[in-house]
């Protein structure tokens, strides 16, 4: 089973903690910056009255991951989608391709590494809540199984429609996401993609790049017979006018 | 001697491009310098919502786009057996492998950690198109220098290894064109996985293909010029018996690009967004104006087609509208989604231009040096 995340946009006010819990329990460095970067995984960014918390939304099949050349990017079986920075060769392709824009860089760094929330894997593994779960004094952030979150949300969205907008965000952005969000107001009006594909979005590379070995097979093979057909019929020429010339 | 006093001499001898050349392989010295002492964001314009820039745009996407003439010159001498194109394989060839080098000396300047780029040997993923354009990069520079060896080989006397990768021909020039469609193509695949990201006038699933018959035309397009400039600087006659051909595939080639161009837009609706154009809508008009339809409409023309001049002029098009897709696809396709402007900095485009200036001055380092041309070079190099 794997877990995830539910932020209910309606029952943050905005303190903040999430981001202070999220630099100690990952090391980061201060301040707490105003929109996230390598530096700062999570903020909570007020859009028009609403407080909206800014994470990775940890995709079940993430872009990020599929598109790292070298593996850096991957996503565990208990739900996070994890960074090892020794492998990063920095191509930033992750950052490019993200379709929430979630990966950041150290551009300030000679020798830089990206930065993105990583739903505190070491602590989920050791059965702990992500930190800024554990801190978060009104239940905003919820940290569960993801199934049981789904089954949340859908609940707190029967139980008050008129509270909360008619959508689970996360349930089928980019294929599914194991964080999700509940707003009062459209997710567009909070800065939220809302033109994400419904499908997961390595399928599109994915597509392309598995037809390669045969390619390759049959265009090798395409091209040596146009290679042997042409040489063949110079030969040919050449030995018809050497006939020719004997002839004569 | 001292060194002052040999700069000033060297200095006094400098023609006008030699002089440019040198400025601008100064200031790169320079930068290169700064790059790597302070990071990435002291010298591109480069940020979290606009990772990728020139340096993917023009050093990259257009450095291995327009050293395509390579392997379409040797597919055509070698496959298809059209022999008589075999006086311009060796420029050619020698073009596309100075492209490759200096896509690899770009992609150092680029990547974050370049120290690490061998990383993708080691540490596979097969579903990243980065993964297999990292190694086509490193298969193809080999092949191209496999490719081009003969000729330092010719130019050293040394006759046992020319023979042995002579033998080694044909099978070269198949592998060269099997990684040749597969990096191509895959520079447009990189864009595949942003449908939601780059501009409905740019994206469509045929973005690999599309890249890879660009490519072709393009590749051509730079054949033609370089040996335009090839007469200009080292006094060579144009060969017009055998680029008018050329062109002539040329015109196919950007003839079926600029088609697909169209029916895209047409089936995916971006067509509504030109009967009122905004920014993008320019720059499409714009770019398919340059690439396609000045370059085909003058080749359909038989007096400019056998004209130097017509051909050259309806090259440098089709050149220059090729850089024009690149940088729209990776700059002005991605900047609505990304809310920002990019504009290079100035530093990033002396990187680029050092870039292209090295090349210039590596290729006429090779053709004074090594048999390059079938017969030898009548002027004065540079």
């Amino acid at each position: 089973m794997s877990v995830g995340l539910l932020f209910d946009s309606t029952r943050c006010i905005g303190c903040g903690a999430c981001s202070a819990a999220c630099k100690e329990a990952n090391g980061l460095p201060l301040p707490i910056e105003d929109h996230t970067t390598a530096y700062t995984w999570t903020v909570v960014e007020n859009v028009g009255g609403v407080n909206v918390r800014r994470l990775c939304f940890h995709c079940a099949e993430p872009t990020c991951a599929s598109v790292c050349p070298v593996a850096a990017l991957t996503k565990t079986p208990q739900g996070p989608v994890v960074y090892d920075a020794e492998r990063c060769i920095g191509c930033r392709y992750c950052i490019m391709a993200c379709p929430f824009g979630v990966p950041k860089y150290q551009w300030d760094r000679p020798i830089p590494i990206v930065g993105k929330c990583i739903l505190c894997a070491g602590r989920v593994a050791q059965g702990l809540p992500t930190a800024c779960a554990a801190v978060c004094p009104t239940g905003a952030t919820l940290f569960g199984e993801r199934d049981a979150l789904v089954h949340e949300a859908q609940t707190r969205i029967a139980a008050n429609p008129a509270t909360y907008v008619d959508h689970v965000y996360g349930i089928s952005e980019a294929g599914g996401t194991s964080v999700l969000a509940l707003a009062g107001v459209p997710f567009e009006r909070l800065g939220m993609k809302t033109n994400v594909p419904r499908q997961p979005l390595p399928l599109l590379t994915w597509q392309v790049l598995s037809k390669i070995p045969a390619f390759v097979a049959v265009w090798g093979v395409c091209l040596f017979g146009i290679h042997w057909i042409t040489k063949r019929r110079d030969e040919v020429r050449e030995y018809e006018a050497a006939q020719r010339e004997t002839e004569r | 001697m001292t060194v002052a006093v040999a700069v000033r001499r060297v200095v006094r001898r400098m023609g006008f491009w030699e002089a440019v050349l040198a400025v601008i392989l100064v200031l790169f010295g320079g930068v290169t310098v700064l790059r790597f002492t302070r990071g990435l964001g002291a010298v591109t314009n480069l940020n979290d919502k606009f990772p990728w820039g020139l340096w993917i745009g023009f050093d990259v996407l257009c450095g291995v786009g327009l050293a395509a003439g390579a392997f379409t010159l040797t597919a055509i001498v070698h496959i298809f057996n059209l022999r008589r194109f075999e006086p311009i394989v060796r420029p050619t060839v020698l073009t596309g492998f100075l492209g490759y080098v200096l896509v690899i000396i770009g992609l150092l300047f680029d990547l974050g950690q370049p120290w690490r780029i061998w990383h993708a040997l080691v540490f596979w993923n097969p579903h990243s198109v980065m993964f297999e354009v990292a190694w086509c990069v490193m298969l193809y520079t080999t092949v191209l220098g496999l490719e081009f060896a003969p000729v330092v080989f010719e130019g050293l006397r040394l006759e046992r290894p020319r023979r042995l990768l002579r033998s080694v021909a044909t099978p070269l020039v198949i592998i060269g064109v099997i990684l040749s469609t597969l990096h191509q193509s895959s520079l447009g695949s990189l864009y595949l996985i942003v449908p939601s990201k780059l501009h409905p006038l740019w994206y469509t699933p045929l973005l690999p293909y599309l890249f890879l018959i660009s490519a072709v035309g393009a590749g051509i397009g730079m054949t033609i010029l370089e040996s335009y400039l090839s007469e200009r600087a080292f006094g060579r006659r144009l060969e017009m018996d055998l680029l008018e051909p050329l062109a002539r595939a040329m015109v196919v080639a950007l003839g079926v690009y600029g088609l697909l161009r169209v029916i895209v837009i047409w089936k995916n609706g971006a067509v509504a967004l030109l009967r009122h154009p905004e920014y993008e809508g320019w720059m499409f008009l714009l770019e398919l104006c340059v690439g396609v339809v000045l370059p085909v409409g003058l080749l359909l023309i038989e007096r400019v087609r056998m004209n130097p001049t017509g051909l050259v002029v309806a090259a440098i098009f089709a050149v220059l509208g090729f850089v024009m897709n690149r940088l729209n696809v990776s700059v002005t396709g991605m900047e609505h989604a990304a809310g920002i402007q990019y504009v290079p900095s100035w530093m990033e485009v002396t990187v680029s231009l050092g870039l292209v200036a090295l090349g210039f001055a590596l290729f006429a380092v090779a053709v004074r040096y090594l048999p390059i041309f079938p017969q030898p070079a009548r002027g004065r190099v540079g």
